[in-house]
């Protein structure tokens, strides 16, 4: 099922009299192509969860339209759309099983829908099984793992069909390992239902890692849209180019005179027709090249080894960070001194208008 | 380890309460149960300074005692009346409570008046709502405004608590003012419960498009069932122990004129023995109370352990 958001805004009024109300979305328009996985993704208050919630129905949008298909569904109510939600905290309802979590969704379907016991139980166990927790179903949500609640809370979810999955920061409360484990899963159940779904995270590298296509999102506005990786490799302002990629990207003062891009006195790269000004420079933590002749010197400050790749720590005064990490292979030796120098990837290397951080393209 | 080394001090901070309780709650207990087994104790013989013999005699005397059934069979009748109504009313009203939004805080208040009125008052204003407007000196009749309304409807006016009146016209009446007066509490308790129960709960039965009535039976009373069943438990506790709203609505007679002692119950029949100086079938008729008492909460809480979320 396709998703079509138009326009689609949400201001919360203020608490008091004299407050100011929130935009939490302010015209909101994306199409969700149908069996796509979508990640909304932006710190937290950028109005993600809300989109969220005026898609599964709990919440009404001020203003815009909802499309699912061809239906308009603004003015539906959530239990007439036909989403599944997974809550943040999942949400399941303590005094049931997992059985009866999962079936309880069934059993409030009425009329043609209505299902015979033994179907209800097929449904559930195929939804259990397709989660892997077929083996759990008599179990409470409390002696439940967070990951086996997860997966319970996504059965439920799924259990009914429904034409669009919706998850509320699915990982947040896993550990690190789970996280990792179950991303992968998420994407593997949604590959095999095909069921359009939208989930919502802070976190950049679970967007990067499972999504079809990621939303960039900052206080209610949409930032960039796109493939991860084209966001990653080709961010629109600095906002997002901060926002994406792990280390975070390295951002210099810098400026731009007679063709060429300055960090400090040095003449890093060639930036043919770009106007001369003073501009922030972005350089993705891969876009360094050990160099002993390198116009970009630094002072190193510390190595550190990670196996495959050592991450260099290093310092310089135009610096916007505290400490300058870039990313090299570990067959690179790193000769102990005072300095380390660099010459740069030039389609790692970005500038933004100092003005609206806007990106400057060379 | 911290704790041990200052375990001194608790007791020390402790010991204002204990040393009260000692005296003034657990020895009077045992004293209690000393004094039942004390065959024939009267307060006048001890007095007297004669020494009593062991035995179950007070017992024997309190359950031959004529008045004893009656107690009994009004105190289980109160309980088994009240304590359900109460509980579904105070349940609905409680949700109700929990679904608006204007004027919640002071429906609330409203509500838990009756709380804080003193059960004596209450009991007044009943028995006039009922027919009898003044009980001493002399007894002034009226229909009441309960009879009134009920006349709108053509119903003929009933006794209620006055002379003639039947032993069901006084149980309905001290029923409609038993569960009155125990809403409050319950509301209050259920409304809490209410109030700390995850919202999410009901956004995701939304979301699953579960209608009103099931929600409220398969999430909210589920969620509710702690707080339930501590109403429950506390309600039968009380009911058991009914007394001041009885003498609230009949006076010390515990009936309408001309039946002293109808709706006596188990507390007004173990204070009528003390007023009697008879203490041994008092504190008899105190530990019977005592373990039946015991033996429903203990009913109570199984039943409660087995349908019972925590």
């Amino acid at each position: 099922m396709k998703v079509v958001l138009q326009n689609l805004t949400k201001i919360f009024p203020s608490r008091n009299k004299k407050g100011e109300e929130v935009v939490a979305v302010n015209d909101f328009t994306f199409t969700i192509p149908d069996g796509k996985l979508i990640g909304l993704l932006g710190p937290s208050g950028c109005g993600k969860s809300t989109t969220l919630y005026m898609i599964s129905g709990l919440q009404k949008p001020s203003g815009g339209q909802i499309f699912f298909g061809d239906d308009d569904v603004t003015e539906l109510s959530a239990e007439n759309r036909g989403v599944g939600l997974v809550f943040q905290n999942y949400a399941l309802y303590p005094h049931m099983t997992v059985k009866q979590n999962i079936m309880f969704p069934l059993q409030n379907l009425k009329g043609e829908d209505k299902l015979t016991k033994t179907e209800m139980i097929e449904r559930a166990y195929t939804a259990a099984k397709l989660v892997q927790i077929d083996d759990l179903m008599d179990r409470k949500p409390s002696e439940l793992s967070g990951g086996q609640q997860q997966r319970v809370a996504i059965a439920r979810a799924l259990v009914k069909m429904p034409k669009v999955l919706l998850l509320d920061e699915p990982l947040s409360n896993l550990d690190a390992r789970l996280r990792l484990q179950t991303r992968e899963e998420i994407r593997r159940i949604q590959k095999e239902t095909g069921i359009t779904t939208i989930f919502v995270t802070h976190d950049q590298e679970e967007a990067m890692s499972i999504s079809d296509m990621i939303v960039v999102m900052k206080l209610g506005v949409v930032q960039q849209t796109g493939k991860p990786q084209d966001v990653y490799d080709d961010p629109v302002n600095l906002f997002v180019a901060k926002f994406l990629g792990t280390p975070p990207i390295n951002v210099f003062n810098g400026k731009v005179a007679d063709g060429k891009l300055y960090i400090g006195d040095a003449a890093v790269l060639d930036t043919p027709g770009v106007a001369d000004q003073e501009v922030t420079v972005g350089i993705r933590p891969e876009g360094f090249i050990l160099d002993d002749n390198g116009p970009l010197v630094c002072k190193l400050s510390g190595i550190e080894v990670m196996g495959r790749d050592v991450s260099v720590v290093s310092t310089h005064e135009a610096s916007l960070n505290p400490v300058i990490r870039s990313i090299i292979n570990a067959d690179n030796k790193i000769a102990a001194g005072e300095t380390v120098s660099y010459s740069l990837k030039a389609h790692k290397v970005m500038i933004f208008s100092k003005e609206d951080e806007s990106r400057i393209y060379f | 380890m911290v704790e041990s080394k200052h375990q001194w001090k608790a007791w020390l901070y402790l010991s204002p309460a204990i040393v009260l309780l000692l005296i003034f709650t657990v020895w009077p207990i045992i004293n209690t149960v000393y004094i039942s087994f004390l065959e024939g104790y009267n307060t006048m013989g001890a007095a007297a300074g004669i020494q009593y013999e062991f035995g179950f005699a007070n017992y024997v005397n309190v359950i031959d005692y004529k008045e004893f059934v009656t107690c009994l069979t009004n105190t289980m009748l109160l309980c088994v009346l009240t304590v359900p109504l109460s509980t579904i009313l105070a349940l609905l009203i409680a949700v109700c409570l929990n679904a608006i939004k204007p004027l919640q805080k002071l429906l609330q208040t409203i509500f838990f008046l009756p709380y804080v009125t003193n059960s004596i008052a209450i009991g007044m204003v009943f028995a006039a709502m009922f027919n009898v407007i003044e009980l001493s000196p002399g007894v002034i009749e009226s229909p009441g405004i309960i009879n009134n309304l009920l006349g709108l409807f053509g119903v003929d006016p009933i006794k209620w608590v006055t002379v003639g009146s039947s032993y069901w016209a006084n149980i309905a009446v001290m029923v409609i003012y038993i569960v009155w007066n125990a809403l409050p509490f319950k509301i209050l308790i259920l409304l809490g419960g209410l109030q700390s129960v995850n919202k999410q709960y009901y956004d995701a039965a939304k979301v699953d498009g579960t209608s009103r009535a099931r929600v409220f039976t398969r999430i909210t009373v589920p969620l509710l069932s702690p707080m339930l069943a501590y109403v429950v438990i506390t309600g039968f506790i009380g009911g058991f122990k009914e007394y001041s709203s009885i003498v609230g609505i009949f006076g010390d007679d515990m009936g309408p004129t001309g039946e002293p002692f109808r709706l006596n119950t188990m507390v007004g029949f173990i204070y009528r023995a003390i007023e009697g100086s008879h203490v041994g079938r008092a504190s008899a008729a105190a530990l019977i109370l005592f373990g039946i008492i015991l033996i429903v909460t203990l009913i109570n809480l199984y039943v409660s352990k087995k349908k019972t979320h925590y």
